[in-house]
């Protein structure tokens, strides 16, 4: 679980409401799909590392939680530059293999867009507590509590879901049945193993959800929040810093002459 | 004490009331007639099946609407239906984990509170007043993920207790947990039964445990209605028989001490400074320098409180998961040719000679069937079919599941599934069985019958392991003890 553990941090960060950081990183990101091309991104993904020594995360921390994006990045990059469309001249030509000009700079474009995009999204998640970004989605942004907390609740059972999946693997064992067939069979028993998981979450699901209806939960009524959540000036500050990062990567593109809007 | 402020306590009215869940023939709960006064403090028993659990649903008002269920007849918490009566009635259920909604001790607490509208200063007033009550001293942002089995009942007791309920329903809230953890949850609903004036309706197995807390037992019978109903001591004494064979611990019925041959053979497993861990053989160690000597027709109970590390050697002895430290072997006589190290055995090597029955039945089901459940075993071991039929169905009949034999093992109770676990270990014939809290939320048939079936296969001369609270169960049936608490193990 330590993984997705939310990393207790200091600062500023800290004590901005977890709707701002949302709104920030969704600004980014939705601004940077409506073009590929490698300037734009390449301007936000500059501006968030110059912003990153305020994220509240250690070095490790920042690279142990985005090394996802480390594997994806560069792989996306790889396949786009050999399979893309191509385009320009051509720089390696070999059997099915083909780069070019074209296809390199798709590919530049978007392995620098996983970046810019997924940065802030991984340091949103691992700096909120899922609790206080539920609150905030249910208080400012008035979504359907329903929803919002219905979520929630299932989310902490997913530490409960990995105990289980260890027990099934050792009771297989126990079983006799851990070892027969090969790689067919192994596959054969992985699918098995994540049914059992699948009918254990159901009846888990279904126990929680009668102990939250016992208190009152799942109706149309109005209720209340005991933890207050709003937004502060220092919130406004970082959804206005999310919407600088991507203006200044739109006038970039722009002036570069780079932009490409995908629906045009 | 707290003034958790005092609410009246609800009347609760049921009139040939009867309830049928969606695709089932029978009726769960039918032709029920009962009045509960505001204030009255009622244990509620009767065999398994007799719809105990869909009574407090329907009190809950948690049963569901149409889809879910056919209603018959009225039921009635203070005049009005339980479902229009939001807060007005408290639930406790029987599983501590599936309960907790939030991470935090004080947000799990405010939960109902909240859906009820209450305003926020009240809420958080109400959230200290309540953890008091139910004697939780632990800080609101506690992670909820960390307690005990005994605090997250007090814990959803104290969640139910803000919405300051008229009608408090417990349904087995101490059927899992450890001794300590039923004390602490029991004398939890004493002092808050006691100062809000709340009805009260426990269900419970073990009634010796309510009985101080309670002044009325109601008697559900098992075709519908009620069987008996008044003060405690002389429904009891009137329904003393019916209740021992319904599966309820009534007190003052001796418990059976199987007669056994107590034939001691050879050696079978021997641990001597032995260090177990749940993370592989180079992960800390949660208990260490363990000896233990596992003997052919002897019964070994391993005690200890919560976290001792008791499950752990059970899995470490079961040869699943690797010692961290300290000697382990098989003896030659257990290990024929396979080697002294059980955690390298091949899965089939594993069948015949250390069977394993965890403590939740439902992670060790792998089949449709009970008939398939029982053939996995042997099936593995490539036993020829004729053979297998045969063992499958003499099982099916020592462990009363002949009926069931086309049944779906997650559709069984409580009780069948433990029976069913036990048995699909059996097939592949062991001389070993390990087992962790074998009586944990049992009924006393069930006991009765599991310690009975093991006394006969020590008498067949197979070693057993146990990992248990149940003090019954030790002096029922344990040649040797080892206590793992009072090592000092973390």
């Amino acid at each position: 679980m330590s993984i997705l553990a939310t990393i207790e941090t200091t600062g500023v960060v800290s004590r901005v409401n977890p709707v701002a950081k949302l709104l920030a990183a969704l600004v980014i990101a939705i601004v940077l799909l409506l073009s590929i091309d490698w300037v734009s991104a390449g301007t936000a993904l500059v501006l968030e590392l110059l912003l990153l020594p305020w994220a509240g995360l250690t070095a490790r921390q920042l690279v142990v939680r985005t090394l996802p994006l480390w594997i994806a990045a560069p792989s996306s990059v790889l396949v786009t530059a050999v399979y893309g469309r191509d385009e320009g001249a051509v720089l390696v030509d070999w059997q099915v293999i083909s780069v070019t000009e074209g296809s390199l700079s798709l590919a530049a474009a978007i392995g620098l867009r996983i970046l810019a995009v997924g940065i802030p999204g991984i340091v949103l998640l691992a700096t909120t507590d899922p609790t206080d970004l539920a609150d905030g989605l249910g208080q400012v942004l008035r979504l359907p509590a329903r929803f919002v907390l219905g979520a929630l609740a299932g989310l902490r059972l997913v530490g409960l879901f990995m105990d289980d999946w260890r027990q099934l693997a050792l009771a297989r064992r126990a079983r006799g049945v851990a070892d027969s067939g090969g790689p067919i069979g192994a596959l054969r028993r992985f699918g098995q193993q994540a049914f059992a998981l699948l009918v254990l979450s159901v009846r888990r699901g279904s126990k929680l959800a009668t102990a939250m209806e016992a208190k009152g939960f799942g109706s149309d009524e109005p209720r209340t929040w005991a933890r207050p959540s709003v937004l502060g000036g220092r919130d406004i500050v970082l959804v206005a810093l999310g919407a600088a990062v991507a203006a200044a990567a739109v006038t970039a593109a722009v002036v570069a002459g780079t932009w490409a809007f995908v629906l045009a | 004490m707290p003034s958790v402020s005092a609410q009246a306590g609800a009347r609760v009215i049921a009139r040939g009331w009867g309830w049928r869940h969606a695709g089932r023939r029978a009726h769960a709960v039918s032709a029920l007639d009962l009045v509960i006064e505001p204030g009255e403090r009622v244990l509620l028993l009767g065999a398994s099946g007799a719809g105990k659990s869909t009574l407090l649903a329907g009190l809950a008002g948690v049963l569901g609407g149409d889809e879910d269920g056919d209603s018959e007849g009225e039921l009635l918490v203070d005049g009005r239906e339980p479902a229009s009566q939001r807060g007005r009635v408290g639930l406790v259920l029987q599983d501590p984990d599936s309960q907790v909604v939030l991470a935090r001790v004080g947000d799990d607490v405010a939960f109902g509170c909240e859906n009820l509208a209450v305003p926020r200063d009240e809420i958080w007033r109400r959230v200290h007043e309540s953890l008091e009550a139910v004697g939780l001293d632990l800080p609101l942002g506690a992670s909820t993920t960390e307690l005990s089995g005994g605090q997250k009942q007090r814990l959803a007791l104290a969640g139910a207790l803000a919405m300051r309920p008229g009608l408090l329903l417990l349904d087995e809230p101490t059927a899992n947990l450890d001794p300590a953890g039923v004390v602490e949850v029991r004398d939890a609903v004493a002092r808050v039964s006691e100062s809000t004036g709340a009805t009260l309706v426990v269900v419970e197995h073990r009634v010796s445990v309510w009985l101080p807390v309670v002044d009325r037992v109601v008697v559900l019978a098992a075709g519908g209605g009620v069987l008996a109903d008044g003060r405690p001591d002389d429904v009891l004494r009137a329904q003393r028989d019916t209740l021992t064979t319904a599966g309820v611990w009534v007190p003052g019925v001796d418990l059976p001490v199987p007669s056994r041959r107590r034939v001691v053979g050879e050696p079978l497993l021997e641990a001597t400074g032995l260090a177990v861990g749940r993370r592989g053989a180079r992960g800390p160690a949660v208990a260490a320098d363990i000896d233990l000597r596992v003997v052919a027709g002897r019964a070994v109970a391993v005690t200890g409180a919560n976290g001792a590390g008791k499950s752990t050697l059970a899995l470490t002895v079961a040869g699943l998961l690797p010692p961290v430290g300290g000697r382990f072997a098989a003896s030659p006589a257990l290990a024929a040719g396979a080697g002294t190290s059980p955690i390298r055995w091949r899965p089939r090597e594993l069948l015949t000679r250390i069977g394993t029955v965890f403590q939740d039945p439902e992670h060790q089901f792998l089949s449709t069937t009970l008939r398939r459940e029982l053939a996995v075993g042997p099936r593995a071991l490539a036993v020829p079919g004729p053979e297998i039929d045969g063992r499958v169905d003499a099982l099916l009949e020592r462990l009363r599941l002949d009926h069931l034999a086309a049944a779906n093992p997650f559709t069984l109770s409580g009780g069948e599934k433990r029976r069913l676990s036990v048995a699909t270990i059996l097939a592949s014939r062991p001389s070993v069985l390990v087992l962790d809290e074998p009586t944990f939320g049992q009924d006393a048939r069930t006991w009765r019958e599991l310690v009975a079936f093991l006394a006969e296969l020590l008498d067949d001369g197979r070693a057993v392991v146990a990992v248990t609270h149940d003090a019954d169960l030790v002096s029922a049936l344990a040649d040797d003890v080892l206590d793992l608490s009072s090592r000092g193990a973390a």
